[in-house]
């Protein structure tokens, strides 16, 4: 059997768990504040969706699951072990099966750890930020530089693998105060960190104040240009190179479940919100479900199905999307590929070459080290008309 | 018909914001012309670019009926003439058409130079002038120093300046007789073959053209055939009528009267403005004076953003042109811009009317190129070439001289703001003519080129004087001045949509702050993208726009890839409204702000 292009990226489950303590002013994920959730509701939804989502996708190999959100650190870590279960029930699943979960670093929340462990979780992803108390209690977070040392020693302790987030390019944050950051944060022994700049997102608090111009001290594109090379070069240093535009790791410790998605392989969507790409019989799904968590919640216990949309991705869209996605990555995208979904433009692969921001091998496309952080001009260009 | 002691035309002349629209308003309010609940700001400015921009630019009529303390009723016109410099030669025809001006000032304002330029074309059409103090009722109103002015500047007795508040209502009825009493009815010979002034026309959706008259002398009826001595066409009569401000059917109009006609005149173009109108037969072999055809003086290219419209631009100028005998066009093909239209107008005002009606009512994005005056391009062969776009500069080797349009500027302005209304002239290569005072402000005259005001120097005069200055402009003919084409260079392409003529001595410094100006205008690309103004092949002027840093999404997983795919394409779909020139786009609003100098 001819291989499909997803296969290459293989295959993996996204579970997501929609609450979270307090909204953050940054954040645009669909993430919501409630008070009394019924786990065990929750779980008889999640289970029977997993039950769902394997009954189409018989005999595939499963190489990661991810729980995020929201905050899955609030999850009770018998309903992960639950859904764990169910999930092994249900697929093969890979010898390395990398199975995240994203965790905030409060002290109450690192309590969990050991059970998330014991449920099967294998890494840990740390939802740290920063690491001064003023850019906590502006980034809207609950914990303190303290919890968040505190969490990363236990989470290094109980989890073969851990990551932790940090949001750069913050308001009124200096060059100097980024390397020194961020050089302290190299410290803590993580094999793999995720560094985002801060990007201000049309309805969230920040975007609304934005909008109304009262957001200051954000960093030009010139200052947050150099954050950016400051940061490659630190990383690097620190054995920790880019792999992915904002993703740094250890040789070998890659996450793997965001692999499948910038490699274009399929992944299920499961809870409120959460998106998916299957590729069943031959034809590229494009999955979604409600965003609201009880409306989820009862279309899956009254119908027996989460999905509120299911359609099949034009070739060209898939073309989009894996270079997209694939372009994000230090490798690039797979030119055999690309071809095979029609997304190839000689021309202008040939002017970025020349002005330097991509560059070809025999098999693949990749940005240069100039290209990556314009990706999203490299991209207007090379997308299909 | 009405008997001709019975009658009173009259226009007003007034600065932009001193009141013209609001007492017309009131007029028509006053004396019941216009039921209470149909009354609406501005009623004689019909077009939403009249009413936004606080203009005139159409000609508009109404007719009033007066019952006067004499116990006579009389019918007073009123013509509403454009009030701007671009459409000096409206207004003077308007003028011919009336015996008789309101000038109405400002009373916390005083005297602007328009008011001077209107006046003056008053009082060339020897009209009686009443003058009319406004807005008494604000707290900055000088009565006393204004009228003091008016004798000053203008020369006419004020003493008996009728005082109101158009606003409020005070001192209209005062106006009124004042009409009556103190300017003259008209003259004319009933008997006397047909002779009337084409005062305006403009295009009716339903009714065809409708033009807008003056009878001098005869009868014109519903049915008459008529000719326009100007252009020679011939036309039958189908409707007769007046403005109050609605149209109303009427049979005849006699000498004295003002009213419109429609005729099955399919082209405003077929109409000229100051034409004279008489029957076929038996008509009047002695035409009015001072008819003269409009002349554009102000040329650009007009280029569709997006060039499939370009069908679409035609047909909306040929529609525009239809209604607007002054303003012409012909095709222009641009190397960058590909196709599009060279336009003329009477001005920058005219331009941007007529710019803004084609991206408003035809819903086209348009790039509109260098405004450009006509030089006079004299060769060494002793001809001499009529230049309307810096594109079609002649070899410089076969090229004696060249001459440009000169004007005279009048600018009135308060004493604190002089020194920098006369460094501005100074700048744009003035001479000055005259400098004298009337009170606290200051009158200066100064002798310019055309081409140094034609782009922004209103914009500039306003903001120098924080809006005090009032200025007005008259061609004056053409001077010979050393002048040269002045091309500007985006990433080592020529953009022909950016050449200017400029002075060689203004050269160096035009050409920076060009520069300077596209580099904030076009934004960052993925590369390093030199800036360059050239004459000839030598560079004058340079700047780098240095290559973006940062344009990329910080996190894309599964679940954005929906609405991140999304993003791009509206990115993608950005750059359509901008112009590709080699690899560098240039967004739509950088060709006309470029030349926006802040001096």
């Amino acid at each position: 059997m001819a291989t499909e292009p997803w296969q290459s990226g293989g295959f993996g489950l996204y579970l997501h768990w929609p609450f979270c303590q307090a909204k953050c002013p940054y954040c645009d994920f669909n993430s919501h504040v409630q008070a009394e959730i019924d786990q065990s509701r929750w779980k008889r939804a999640y289970v029977a969706e997993i039950a769902r989502v394997a009954s189409e996708t018989p005999g595939r190999v499963l190489r990661s699951v991810f729980f995020g959100g929201g905050t899955p650190s609030l999850m009770e870590p018998d309903l992960v072990h639950a859904i764990l279960d169910a999930v092994r029930a249900h697929w093969t699943l890979a010898n390395d099966v990398e199975i995240t979960l994203e965790a905030n670093p409060t002290s109450v929340e690192a309590g969990r750890f050991r059970g998330y462990r014991d449920a099967g979780v294998n890494r840990l992803s740390l939802g740290v930020q920063a690491l001064n108390a003023d850019d906590l209690k502006r980034l809207g977070r609950l914990h303190s530089v303290t919890e968040a040392r505190a969490a990363l020693d236990l989470a290094r302790d109980t989890f073969d693998r851990i990551s932790f987030d940090l949001i750069y390019a913050r308001q009124d944050q200096t060059l100097d105060d980024w390397r020194a950051e961020l050089t302290q944060a190299l410290t803590y022994a993580a094999d793999h960190l995720s560094l985002y700049q801060l990007t201000i997102e049309p309805g969230t608090a920040f975007g609304d104040r934005f909008s109304r111009g009262r957001l200051g001290g954000l960093p030009t594109e010139d200052l947050s240009g150099d954050m950016y090379f400051a940061t490659q070069e630190l990383c690097e240093a620190a054995g920790l190179p880019a792999y992915e535009i904002s993703n740094h790791a250890k040789p070998g410790a890659e996450s793997r479940h965001n692999l499948i998605y910038w490699r274009g392989g399929d992944y299920a969507g499961i809870g409120p919100g959460a998106h998916g790409r299957l590729t069943l019989n031959g034809t590229r799904l494009a999955t979604d479900t409600p965003k609201g968590p009880l409306d989820w919640l009862r279309q899956v216990e009254t119908t027996g199905n989460g999905e509120s949309l299911r359609q099949s991705l034009p070739l060209k869209d898939q073309a989009a999307e894996y270079l997209m996605m694939g372009l994000r990555l230090r490798d690039g995208v797979d030119l055999a590929i690309l071809s095979a979904l029609g997304g190839i433009n000689k021309n202008k692969i040939k002017w970025l070459e020349d002005i330097g921001m991509v560059e070809t091998t025999p098999h693949s496309l990749r940005t240069t080290a100039a290209g990556r952080p314009v990706l999203n001009a490299i991209l207007t260009e090379l997308l299909p008309d | 018909m009405t008997d001709l002691k019975n009658i009173r035309n009259f226009s007003i002349v007034a600065h932009i914001d001193h009141g013209k629209s609001t007492l017309a308003d009131r007029l028509i309010q006053m004396t019941g012309t216009v039921a209470e609940r149909d009354m609406q700001e501005q009623l004689l400015d019909s077009m939403d670019i009249e009413r936004e921009r606080g203009i005139t630019i159409k000609a508009n009529t109404v007719r009033i009926e007066y019952p006067a303390k004499d116990g006579e009723t009389y019918v007073l016109n009123l013509i509403d003439t454009p009030g701007h410099v671009d459409f000096a030669y409206e207004v003077s025809r308007s003028m011919q058409a009336v015996e008789g001006s309101l000038l109405v000032v400002d009373a916390t304002q005083g005297v602007e130079a328009q008011t001077l330029a209107n006046v003056y074309q008053a009082i060339d059409a020897d009209h009686e002038i009443v003058p009319v103090l406004n807005k008494i009722d604000l707290p900055a109103a000088d009565v006393d120093r204004v009228a003091e002015q008016i004798e000053d500047v203008i020369g006419i007795d004020a003493t008996d300046a009728v005082q109101i508040s158009a606003k409020t209502g005070v001192g209209i009825p005062d106006v009124l007789e004042a009409i009556v009493t103190r300017l003259p009815a008209p003259k004319g010979d009933r008997d006397a073959p047909l002779k009337a002034m084409l005062v305006d026309s403009y295009y009716d959706a339903y009714l065809g053209v409708v033009v807008i008259i003056r009878v001098i002398d005869g009868v014109i009826k519903k049915g008459d055939r008529i000719k326009m001595m100007g252009t020679g066409g011939t036309y039958p009569v189908d409707r007769l009528g007046v403005f109050r401000p609605k149209m109303q059917d009427i049979a005849e109009l006699g000498p004295g009267e003002i009213g419109f006609l429609t005729a099955s005149i399919k082209q405003v173009r077929d109409t000229r403005v100051g034409d004279t109108i008489t029957h076929e037969k038996k008509g009047t072999d002695k035409a009015l004076p001072g008819f003269k055809p409009a002349q554009p003086v102000v040329f650009c290219g007009l280029f569709p953003v997006d060039s499939a419209e370009f069908e679409d631009l035609r047909d909306s100028i040929e529609k525009l042109a239809l209604n607007d005998a002054s303003f012409s066009y012909e095709m222009e093909t641009s190397a960058a811009l590909g196709f599009g239209f060279r336009c003329g107008f009477l001005g920058l005002l005219h331009l941007e009317v007529i710019r803004d009606r084609i991206e408003r009512e035809y819903d086209i994005d348009l790039i509109t190129t260098a405004p450009s005056v006509i030089y006079h391009v004299h060769m060494k062969d002793g001809t001499m070439v009529e230049l309307h776009n810096p594109a079609d500069m002649p070899d410089l080797t076969y090229v004696d001289h060249i001459e440009e349009p000169r004007i005279k500027a009048t600018i009135l302005v308060p004493d604190e703001y002089l020194g920098d209304v006369l460094k501005l002239c100074q700048d744009r290569r003035g001479i000055q003519q005259d400098l004298t005072y009337a009170g606290s402000r200051a009158m200066v005259v100064y002798d310019l080129p055309l081409n140094e005001v034609v782009f922004d120097f209103y914009d500039r005069l306003k903001s120098v004087t924080k809006g005090y200055a009032s200025f007005d402009y008259q061609m004056i003919g053409y001077a010979q001045d050393y002048l040269v084409k002045m091309q500007v260079l985006v990433n080592d392409e020529p953009v022909d949509a950016l050449s200017t003529m400029v002075h060689r001595d203004r050269a160096e410094a035009r050409g920076r702050a060009m520069c300077e100006k596209l580099k904030e205008l076009i934004p960052r690309h993925m590369f390093k993208i030199p800036i360059q103004a050239a004459i000839g092949g030598r560079v004058i002027a340079r700047e780098t726009l240095s290559a973006m840093r940062k344009d990329v999404t910080a996190k894309c997983y599964g679940g954005d890839a929906t609405r991140k795919k999304k993003l791009l394409e509206k990115q993608k779909a950005g750059k359509k409204k901008m112009r590709q020139f080699g690899k560098v786009e240039i967004p739509q609003q950088a060709f006309i702000n470029a030349l926006k100098m802040d001096d």
